[in-house]
């Protein structure tokens, strides 16, 4: 064969020992090599994006400082459990809001982890009706935006109840335009239901519409999403060990409660631990229903002040600490029921 | 009819528990679909839908500019109906080409139903009603034409179909918002459907290819690259949208030198891509980590190039496994545009909120909300089964490679 026709079908070899290849195609080097081009990059965008904030914001005369926390809110919030009226400070402004939307979290981790679970479970059931329904729900409530069911379950469920003795009644509970009544300790440690008093309804607790609406939507809306994840988690148990609890004389449920969701939960707490923090941030969607959380009152404060970045700040910084908090109370759930190796 | 009427037997009243639960089921049906139905055909009042069609398919858009919507739509649906017939005039490998399966009658059936009887519905002048009858004829004749003549068409043109897509939707980008000759539309004249269509497709394309870059950062052996990729990633999941949005819209004019900050809109368009991109990033992350790194050292003893490892090898690997969790989240960017309307835009559910302050349409807010979620389920619910079945022609196990 000529030499010729031989060097076309093998490529050159690579240069032997004597000549290294140039410095810049080093393997030891190249990683830094992109590495300082990207870091460059990354460096003068932000400081481009920085050097701009700065100068516009010290032309807007909005430079970074925090004293504006301390002047006099001038809002009043609709409703709120920490103490708060217009003469009060920025900061507490923000406090009351916070707590409104913890109040609003809680309020909707629990009742979705309940509709949730009885969703997923009910996609198991023998009954061919309840399976179909349980479908329904998910596939017609995760198709529909949340702030889409939010404004519709305030505006026309719970802004269309009707009032006074026309309101909704069931025993210990009273459902009306003004609000949700549920009974429960009035003063004096007596147990007191929902009863009218010239026309308007008294209980020892109340809920405003707003806040019913929100925790309703969040629930149903999140519910669809924790029911995929509890039915994907009990499909995830082997069906031996249904027949085998079957086979034992276990019921259904018994069988669900003692032997598959124990087993299912080690699939199912690290999605439900995703679906609970989108649950903590989409309960900002509550300025859509008017109820005062963190966000409104945010945007409130931002409007009135100008402090985009201050404010911005103080949101990324909760909502983060929040996803942090639940993130770190669901991985120490997930450690308890993991198999202990024995 | 014997074993239909077994099958519920077995389904519905295996034993007396589930009897008494199926009968109680099936009466609570029947009194909210009979409720519901009651409602929606006596007591309530569709003529706010049929009154404002135009402001909820495209805003406030100048009425004597609104051909080049028209023009936009048909050159969309002819490209559709194009692509579509191609697709089924060069089956997959397993399959043998039937030029009308059953999904596809069930789909065309659907459309005529849908084109005959929506402008009806909607009240629309006979003129506009023509048109859409129009288009979908065109739709229909153009995939029945490819779906005859594909087979036979040279495969350079065949490669250059693909194409048509990206052009056309530069064009749309110009039909709507003018230049190059065409007069002018701000996009604050945007609205409605036609707003919201576009900022989640200008989002979708947009955030993709930021996402892979995203997950491909994050999986990287350079530790800068990983850190600057973490941060990034978590810092925008932190936050809920509507924060962003509402920063994107008062923090943009800082961040540019004068003047360049872009329009409300485009910030908003450009909040709802950075923000995509974070969470697509997460999804492509997870299909990244389910190629074997087998793949990756075969493919370097193959003398492949890293790069060209991770072009040809592990990105097809990994996109294919990823395609799911990915739809999913352009599914909840659709449903994120509603998001819009709480800084002011005129999106479709901004529209419905200016729609009903309208003292002519105070109180209809049953009939709007429920037209707007029957559009939102139909479009999210079509790019889930669009999903599933791009997943079933990828699928390397149904279609053998060639």
């Amino acid at each position: 064969m000529p030499p010729s026709s031989s060097s076309k079908l093998s490529p050159p070899l690579p240069p032997t020992g004597d000549t290294p290849p140039p410095w810049w195609r080093d393997r030891r080097v190249v990683p830094w090599l992109v590495q300082a081009a990207v870091g460059l990059v990354v460096l003068l965008v932000i400081a481009f994006l920085l050097g701009n904030l700065v100068r516009n914001l010290s032309a807007a005369g909005l430079l970074l400082t925090w004293r504006w926390l301390s002047q006099p809110a001038g809002f009043d919030l609709a409703e709120s459990i920490v103490p708060f009226d217009a003469g009060m400070p920025y900061w507490r402004g923000l406090l009351a809001g916070l707590a409104n939307t913890l109040r609003a979290v809680v309020g909707g981790l629990v009742g979705a982890t309940v509709l949730g679970t009885l969703a997923g479970m009910a996609a198991f059931s023998s009954n061919g009706l309840l399976r179909g329904l349980a479908r329904v729900y998910v596939e017609v409530v995760r198709n529909i935006p949340l702030l889409l069911q939010l404004v519709f379950w305030y505006f026309v469920v719970f802004l269309t109840l009707p009032n006074g003795a026309a309101a909704f009644q069931l025993p210990g509970i009273v459902l009306a335009k003004s609000g949700l009544y549920v009974a429960g300790l009035a003063e004096g440690l007596r147990w007191q239901g929902p009863h009218l008093l010239n026309g308007v309804w008294q209980a020892p607790v109340r809920l405003s519409v707003e806040f019913a609406a929100l925790l309703t939507g969040l629930i149903i809306y999140s519910g669809a999403f924790i029911a995929e994840v509890v039915r994907g988690g009990i499909a995830a148990v082997p069906k031996g060990q249904w027949e085998a609890a079957s086979s034992l004389g276990l019921r259904w449920f018994t069988t669900l409660r003692r032997v598959v969701l124990p087993q299912a939960l080690r699939v199912i707490l690290p999605g439900l631990n995703t679906q609970y923090i989108s649950l903590a941030k989409n309960s900002s969607l509550a300025v859509a229903v008017g109820f005062s959380d963190l966000y409104s009152v945010a945007e409130t404060t931002l409007n009135q002040t100008g402090r985009a970045v201050e404010v911005y700040l103080i949101l990324l910084g909760v909502y983060l600490s929040l996803d942090l908090l639940i993130s770190a109370l669901m991985n120490g759930l997930n450690q308890l029921v993991q198999i202990r190796e024995r | 009819m014997n074993s239909l009427l077994r099958r519920l037997r077995h389904e519905l009243f295996a034993t007396p528990g589930d009897a008494v639960l199926s009968v109680a089921l099936l009466a609570l049906l029947t009194l909210a679909m009979g409720g519901l139905l009651r409602w929606a055909l006596v007591q309530a009042n569709w003529a706010v839908i049929q009154a404002n069609s135009t402001l909820f398919a495209v805003g406030r858009y100048p009425a004597e500019q609104q051909w080049r919507l028209w023009l936009l739509t048909s050159l969309l649906v002819g490209a559709a109906g194009l692509s579509w017939g191609l697709l089924r005039a060069h089956p997959r490998a397993d399959r043998q080409g039937l030029l009308w399966p059953r999904n596809d009658r069930v789909a065309v059936g659907l459309l005529a139903g849908l084109a005959v009887w929506l402008p009806w519905a909607l009240g629309l002048t006979g003129g506009i009603q023509a048109r859409w009858w129009g288009l979908a004829a065109l739709l229909i004749g153009l995939r029945w034409l490819a779906g005859r003549q594909g087979a036979s068409w040279p495969p350079r043109l065949l490669k250059l179909v693909p194409l048509v897509w990206p052009l056309l939707y530069l064009t749309g980008m110009v039909l709507i918002g003018g230049g190059m000759g065409v007069a002018k539309v701000s996009p604050s004249e945007w609205g409605g459907l036609l707003l919201t269509l576009l900022s989640a497709s200008f989002a979708i394309l947009l955030c993709f290819p930021l996402g892979v870059l995203l997950a491909l950062g994050r999986r990287s052996e350079l530790p800068l690259l990983r850190w600057a990729s973490v941060i990034y990633i978590e810092f925008i999941r932190g936050a809920p949208l509507i924060t962003l949005l509402f920063l994107g819209q008062n923090i943009f004019g800082f961040l540019l030198p004068n003047g360049l900050a872009p329009e409300r809109v485009w910030r908003a368009a450009w909040v709802l891509t950075f923000f995509a991109a974070a969470y697509l990033a997460e999804a492509v992350r997870s299909g990244l980590a389910a190629v074997p790194t087998g793949q990756v050292e075969a493919a370097r003893s193959l003398g492949l190039s890293q790069a060209r490892a991770l072009q040809h090898v592990v990105l097809p690997q990994a996109l294919r496994v990823a395609l799911p969790a990915m739809v999913g989240q352009f599914i909840s960017l659709l449903q994120d545009t509603t998001l819009l309307s709480l800084i002011g835009l005129l999106e479709l559910l901004g529209v419905a909120r200016t729609v009903m302050a309208n003292p002519e349409f105070l109180g209809k807010n049953a009939e709007v909300y429920l037209t707007l979620a029957v559009l939102f389920w139909c479009c999210c619910a079509a790019l889930g089964l669009g999903s599933r079945a791009l997943e079933r022609r990828l699928d390397p196990r149904t279609v053998p490679s060639r």
